[in-house]
């Protein structure tokens, strides 16, 4: 079986740790420069991409199209400037479409 | 309900029920399927939530030890540090079959080379906050990939259950009734003029009596 990889997506800071513990790591400045990267990768043997919640926010479209299919999955890692919540809220919409209704997160 | 435009004919009826009799086979199966699908999606997602929250609090805190990490030593040379990694993190994926939805399988292995140091560097030029950032990133990265698994089931499910729920929905309210609305049509559609034959022969036959007693008499 093919050996798939692991990409991290990000602003430079955030994302570079990722670097010593073997993974492919892209930093990305531009929203465009991002979801090229994104598209590509999918592409390649990536079977997951992490992707920090502050450039996730600017390239939601890219990253919806890849909500269907198997590989690649995009997971959202907060920043070095802490979580947004975005990644939470994300399940939230999953439970969302799949119930119709919020039943995780109502009583927070 | 609208009735279908059909022709109010015996094997018209005849098709309609066999129709009918498949849907509601369907409906239920679906409907099978949509509950047991749910079922599994609340476990995962539950599970998802809990492993995000996780995953994020220990991430904000490593990243946050990076960051005190590059505040304290110059870009450069924390470049160089982490250019060379010691070790490869790589994949095996497959898929898993949940309720006939293939989601992905996500093994991992690690490659380290033999009497290598996790770390890429030297202890001189770097600073103690980077060797406890990288630690705690390997440690977390293991967790970080089976969210990354359930994550995305959870994604794909949610969208099977969608859909199946429309089937479910369409076939309830929209198909199953049609048809026993149009069965209904031509059943009454059939005796109505089976009702005006059968007058019809009952006329007939009088008029014929009425011509004889009339020949006769």
């Amino acid at each position: 079986m093919y050996m798939y990889k692991i990409g991290v997506v990000g602003d430079r800071d955030s994302i570079l740790g990722f670097k010593a513990l073997g993974l492919s790591v892209f930093p990305v400045t531009q929203p465009e420069q991002a979801s090229r990267l994104i598209n590509n990768m999918a592409n390649e043997k990536y079977a997951v991409i992490f992707v920090t919640e502050p450039v996730a926010k600017e390239i939601q479209e890219t990253i919806d199209r890849y909500k269907s299919v198997p590989f690649p999955a995009i997971i959202l890692i907060p920043s070095n400037q802490g979580s947004t919540g975005m990644g939470i809220q994300e399940i939230k919409r999953s439970v969302e479409k799949a119930i119709g209704a919020d039943i995780l997160f109502g009583n927070e | 309900m609208a009735v279908m435009r059909v022709n109010p004919t015996r094997m018209e009826l005849t098709r309609l029920k066999k129709r009918l009799a498949i849907a509601v086979r369907g409906h239920k199966l679906l409907k099978d399927k949509r509950d047991e699908m749910i079922r599994r999606f609340i476990e995962l997602v539950r599970k998802n939530k809990e492993l995000r929250e996780q995953v994020e609090k220990e991430l904000t805190q490593a990243l946050g030890d990076f960051l005190m990490a590059r505040a304290v030593m110059s870009t450069e040379v924390l470049e160089e540090a982490v250019m060379y990694p010691t070790r490869q993190v790589e994949l095996k994926v497959s898929k898993q079959n949940v309720m006939s939805v293939d989601v992905p399988k996500i093994d991992y292995e690690e490659k380290s080379q033999e009497g290598l140091s996790p770390y890429p560097y030297g202890f001189a030029s770097t600073s103690g906050e980077l060797d406890g950032a990288i630690a705690t990133l390997s440690d977390i990265l293991p967790r970080m990939l089976e969210l990354a698994e359930i994550e995305k089931t959870c994604q794909m499910l949610a969208d099977e259950i969608e859909k199946t729920r429309r089937r479910v929905n369409a076939l309830e309210h929209i198909m199953i009734p049609q048809m026993e609305e149009t069965i209904k049509y031509i059943t009454m559609k059939m005796d109505e003029n089976e009702r005006a034959s059968r007058t019809r022969l009952m006329k007939v036959k009088d008029m014929i009596e009425e011509r004889n007693i009339e020949s006769s008499g």
